[in-house]
């Protein structure tokens, strides 16, 4: 098993090497060294030696990937790439082109606002969505099927600003029960989770329950679960001991992928309940062109990606003995 | 869920944001919407950042919160400084000296005595006299994430020397000062300086470089020892100290101008204690630095800095006593603005700024009581504000209700569409080129134009300076008569009409929009508005240049385009706007002065328009003090520059502000940015309201929680049925 994660993070290397480059790409294919400089100085004023001091001093007067009049490893090492992206293999990701900050102490700061949210929102989410799917293909076929289904395709096809808005006007604005908006630490954050947690349930319900449903309905028309019925096993034995544990692997594909990037947290939820957390850090960057936060949170959520797709991989060999590491 | 949560709230209303504790408390509560960039006054620059600043730190002068027109009056020293001008031998010269002969302008300032700072651990001191928190390491910052979490501070009295150094940090390299190359055009050696400077940290970053060899990496070397300009190593001759509390500033030229940047953060004071205490890598690394946590003698300090979340301020025990203005405009008095005369400052005890990003909760927000001030955006303008019979704008039935007051106030700002003066189609200077301009501005209707997309928060532009800045002049003598025509019997200007606009349109060559061979002009339009909003805008420019015959070919680009196109002169017609550091006409003017080309000279005169005796004028204009004359040589400028057309004058943008009742000494004021310290609220109404407002609404709930039981009943029983047929 250390054999094939050890291959795995090797493999994952070009990965973030390409993720980066990538990212330097499409960047500088959009935003120059100046354009970044002057919105970074500002609007007003800014004069030519003014540009070119800043990237100077923020090592942006380098050429972007290859310096033609350096000698030698010098042509790729002296190049913005090369200068920017190193540091980022240990994890340091340096100072913000905009403000100076430390983007390694926001990240940590910033993390358990976006955690605080989007943990309970995915285990409830789960946990409903499971539940839900569950009693949907228990119920197959019937009204309550045609009509849970109907439903699903209905909430899944709602714009998640729809539930925001509509979520903020219901339960903030017309039963006074939730502050609209904000954020708090310790106990006092409560308050402020309860609304963006009940509307991100909801508003993914529909699609979860409609993928685990179909998971569910392709289980539980397979043989062992014929012969469990035939065995007397009531329905709810057959469903939760036996159904649920062997659709285990694609609800795993699913969920174990997914569960790295609460970190990253969600860009619109956070911005609308104006919660401090790493989705509302990103959106900010790219809108500022602070390509040293853009560049950090990239390679985190490549990263993150390659995690994710690492543990579904242990967490399979958990649950079906089949799956061996070779 | 739900009960736990009731209980939680403690007996406070449920929806409200706020922790139960702070209920009732003399503090004022408002938003932001982004994050302020920079908290260092030598480098803040926009309003998003002065909001907080110009409540810390305080500059030597400041606006008068009501008189009008805008007057400057001390701030932290004895009198606005008159400048004393003196010729290339040291003569002595009369104020009124022309500013060909002024060789030197001197201001001295005299700071008042007894003025302390904020406590602040960068003046505590140790048993041996020594700054208390100097070479920090890591692991003497265990526990401290903000300033306010050091145990001791001290404070000490304001001195000339702060103000000496905050002009020296102007022109260090590292703080990359935005007025930096204004300054250098006036304060006396300032260039020579900033290039030293400069010098001394490329030598500094070469010489680490060197020693470190290959491995360097120059960020992460400053971010553990960040560099430190020896700022007295070069001599400074614009800046003299005379003693303690005072000190000269000397121009190279007569710039009576710069009496109103003396009111702007650029100049507040940094005591040297501060600008060393974090310029400790230790700090740094912790984003403890001046540009989170500034340092002043104002009615405010900072409390909590979380840019993400809230910035808060709270009273400085140490401010200096002001009281509130004894005397303002003749209204003031009867709106009740001079209740508080002569009652000390600051009113709030707290200032609480929560970041809202999105205007619908902010709104909402602000409607529950939870906020005490709002804009109006267009998505509640019409919830908001309806327009009167004669076309006064008045707060609707609901906010009336709530006892909300709405002041509006012309911002001294201009929205233009310009046209590049350098492009062989719709630039130059030849009469045909002036009236295919005029044409243009006639058929660019910005009454329908602010109606349509402003909601009316606008006011026709008949020059660049706005109304409330020296220059502008209202009714019949400010009307521009190439666009306009008074109409007495409505006592109000009247837009030329289309076919006058064609007639010129001909008049220029282009009869019908197309030139004498009949080929249509076809003019580009560059823009940044890259918003879903934006193509009504577009599509109403594309409108109405089809009714001269007028092809215009929307070019909108990224931000970073358009910059790019402004700066290389690739364009014809463009959108534009700006808004003033000052309030005096030649922060107007000189955006249409030749020196200042954008093209030539990097500048902000985006139209490149160059007129030799519209640049003459100017240079007269800049050096006179506000009189019968200057406004004379003002009118014969707009004269040429009304009839030159290098613009289409745009809009003056009207801003709308919401108070709610329990606030009061509210009058908007455009350039002073020091105003919480007036603003008054009465707590206990506040708390009255908000719980009237925001009782929890259970009801509803109760009958989604019977209509789900009585829904899963079909259910229940059909699992009951199944799981019993299955069992047999």
């Amino acid at each position: 098993m250390l054999t094939y994660i050890i291959r795995r993070i090797l493999y994952a290397i070009p990965i973030v090497i390409g993720v980066n480059l990538l990212t330097a790409v499409l960047f500088f294919y959009v935003n120059t060294p100046d354009d970044m400089a002057r919105k970074i100085l500002g609007e007003k004023n800014v004069t030519a030696a003014q540009v070119d001091n800043w990237k100077r001093d923020h090592g942006y007067n380098l050429p972007v990937f290859f310096n033609t009049p350096e000698e030698g490893t010098a042509k790729l090492t002296e190049t913005i790439f090369f200068k920017k992206s190193l540091p980022l293999l240990w994890f340091d990701f340096g100072r913000s082109d905009r403000n100076n900050i430390d983007i390694g102490g926001e990240i940590k700061t910033r993390m358990w606002p976006s955690l605080a949210i989007s943990l309970p929102m995915f285990t409830l989410g789960l946990v409903l969505d499971l539940f839900i799917a569950m009693m949907l293909a228990y119920y197959r076929g019937t009204y309550l099927d045609l009509w849970g289904v109907v439903l699903a395709v209905v909430m899944m096809s709602v714009s998640t600003l729809f539930y925001i808005i509509g979520g903020q006007f219901l339960l903030g604005k017309v039963l006074k029960l939730f502050p609209i908006s904000g954020f708090d630490t310790g106990i006092d954050s409560v308050k402020f989770l309860v609304l963006p947690v009940v509307i991100g349930v909801l508003s993914s319900l529909g699609i979860g329950v409609r993928f685990y449903r179909t998971v569910f309905l392709e289980e539980i028309n397979k043989d062992y679960i014929r012969t469990a019925r035939a065995k007397g096993l009531g329905e709810g034995a057959v469903l939760f001991k036996h159904a649920l544990k062997n659709a285990m692997i694609p609800i795993l594909t699913n969920v174990v992928v997914s569960i790295p990037f609460l970190f990253y947290g969600s860009l619109i939820m956070e911005r609308f309940f104006a919660i401090p957390g790493l989705g509302n850090f990103t959106i900010d960057a790219i809108q500022a062109q602070d390509f040293a936060i853009v560049r950090s949170m990239v390679y985190l959520g490549s990263i993150l990606y390659i995690v994710g797709l690492i543990l579904t991989d242990i967490s399979y060999t958990l649950v079906d003995p089949r799956v061996r590491f070779e | 869920m739900l009960i736990v949560f009731l209980v939680l709230s403690g007996g406070c209303t449920p929806n409200d944001p706020y922790r139960a504790s702070d209920t009732g408390a003399n503090t004022f509560y408002s938003t932001f919407f982004e994050p302020p960039k920079h908290l260092d006054p030598a480098r803040a620059y926009s309003s998003e950042e002065y909001d907080f600043l110009a409540q810390i730190y305080e500059p030597p002068l400041q606006y008068h919160y009501l008189k009008r027109p805008y007057e400057l009056i001390p701030s932290t020293v004895e009198d606005v400084p008159a400048p004393a001008y003196y010729d290339r031998d040291g003569k002595r010269l009369p104020h009124g000296a022309a500013p060909e002969k002024v060789a030197k302008a001197v201001y001295e300032i005299t700071v008042r005595k007894g003025i302390l700072y904020q406590d602040h651990p960068a003046f505590a001191k140790g048993p041996d006299g020594e700054p208390l928190y100097m070479n920090l390491s890591p692991s003497d910052l265990k526990g401290v994430d903000e300033v306010s979490d050091f145990k001791v501070k001290g404070t000490r009295e304001l001195k000339s020397d702060d103000y000496i150094l905050e002009i020296m940090r102007l022109a260090d390299p590292e703080i990359a000062s935005p007025v930096l190359p204004i300054f250098e055009k006036y304060i006396l050696g300032l260039q020579e300086y900033s290039e030293a400077l400069r010098r001394d940290l490329d030598g500094i970053r070469k010489e680490r470089r060197e020693k470190a060899g290959l491995s360097y990496n120059q960020e992460a070397d400053e971010k553990a020892n960040p560099v430190i300009l020896d700022y007295r190593k070069h001599k400074l001759p614009g800046v003299e100290r005379v003693d303690d509390h005072t000190f000269r500033i000397i121009l190279k030229t007569k710039y009576p101008q710069f009496v109103y940047w003396l009111a702007m953060p650029f100049f507040s004071p940094v005591p040297e204690e501060a600008h060393l205490f974090y310029k400790q890598g230790a700090l740094a690394d912790r984003n403890i630095t001046i540009d989170r946590f500034p340092i002043g003698t104002g009615p405010y300090m900072m409390e909590t800095f979380n840019p993400n979340m809230e910035i808060i301020l709270s009273r400085n025990p140490n401010f200096h006593y002001e009281e509130y203005p004894k005397e303002g405009e003749a209204v003031d008095a009867e709106k009740g603005l001079l209740k508080d005369a002569g009652t000390r400052l600051p009113f709030a005890d707290k200032l609480v700024f929560k970041l809202e990003q999105e205007v619908i909760p902010r709104w909402n927000k602000f409607l529950q009581g939870y906020y005490d001030n709002s804009g109006i955006t267009s998505d509640s303008f019409d919830q908001a504000v309806s327009f009167s019979a004669a076309g006064e704008a008045e707060l609707t039935d609901a906010m009336k209700e709530k006892g909300i007051t709405l002041l509006t106030s012309v911002r001294p700002s201009i929205y233009y569409t310009g046209f590049n003066m350098l492009d062989e189609s719709i630039g130059g200077y030849s009469p045909e080129k002036q009236k295919l301009r005029q044409a243009i501005s006639i058929a660019l209707d910005f009454e329908e134009y602010i109606e349509i997309f402003n909601n009316g928060r606008g006011i026709p532009a008949m020059s660049p300076i706005p109304p409330g800045i020296f220059g502008n002049k209202d009714g019949k003598d400010g009307v521009n008569r190439y666009v306009y025509e008074w109409d007495d019997a409505k006592k109000r200007p009247v837009r030329k009409s289309l076919e006058y606009a064609r007639k010129l349109m001909a008049e220029a060559g282009f009869s019908n929009g197309r030139d004498k061979n009949g080929r249509p002009l076809v003019i580009t339009f560059d823009n940044p508005w890259t918003g879903a909003d934006s193509t009504p805008m577009i599509n109403w420019y594309i409108k109405r240049m089809r009714l001269l015959g007028i092809q215009l070919e929307n070019r909108t680009t990224d931000y970073n385009r358009f910059q790019e196109k402004m700066l290389k002169g690739n364009f014809q017609m463009f959108s534009w706007g700006w808004n003033a550091d000052y309030p005096d006409p030649e922060n107007f003017l000189f955006l249409l002065i030749g020196s200042n080309s954008k093209v030539k000279y990097q500048g902000e005169n985006v139209s490149n328009y160059s007129s030799p005796e519209f640049d003459r004028l100017f240079k007269i204009m800049e050096n006179m003090d506000n009189s019968p004359e200057r406004l004379k040589v003002i009118d014969e400028m707009l004269a040429i520059a009304k009839k030159d057309s290098p613009w289409v004058w745009g809009h003056h943008p009207v801003a709308f502000g919401l108070y709610h009742q329990w606030m009061s000494n509210i009058k908007p004021n455009s350039m002073a940015n020091n105003t919480m310290k007036y603003l008054r609220v009465d707590p206990e109404l506040r708390k009255k309201l908000r719980q009237e407002w925001n009782s929890p609404n259970l009801w509803p709930l109760a009958i989604i929680a019977a209509l789900i039981i009585l829904g899963s009943i079909p259910a229940v029983i059909s699992v009951r049925r199944r799981l019993g047929r299955a069992k047999r």
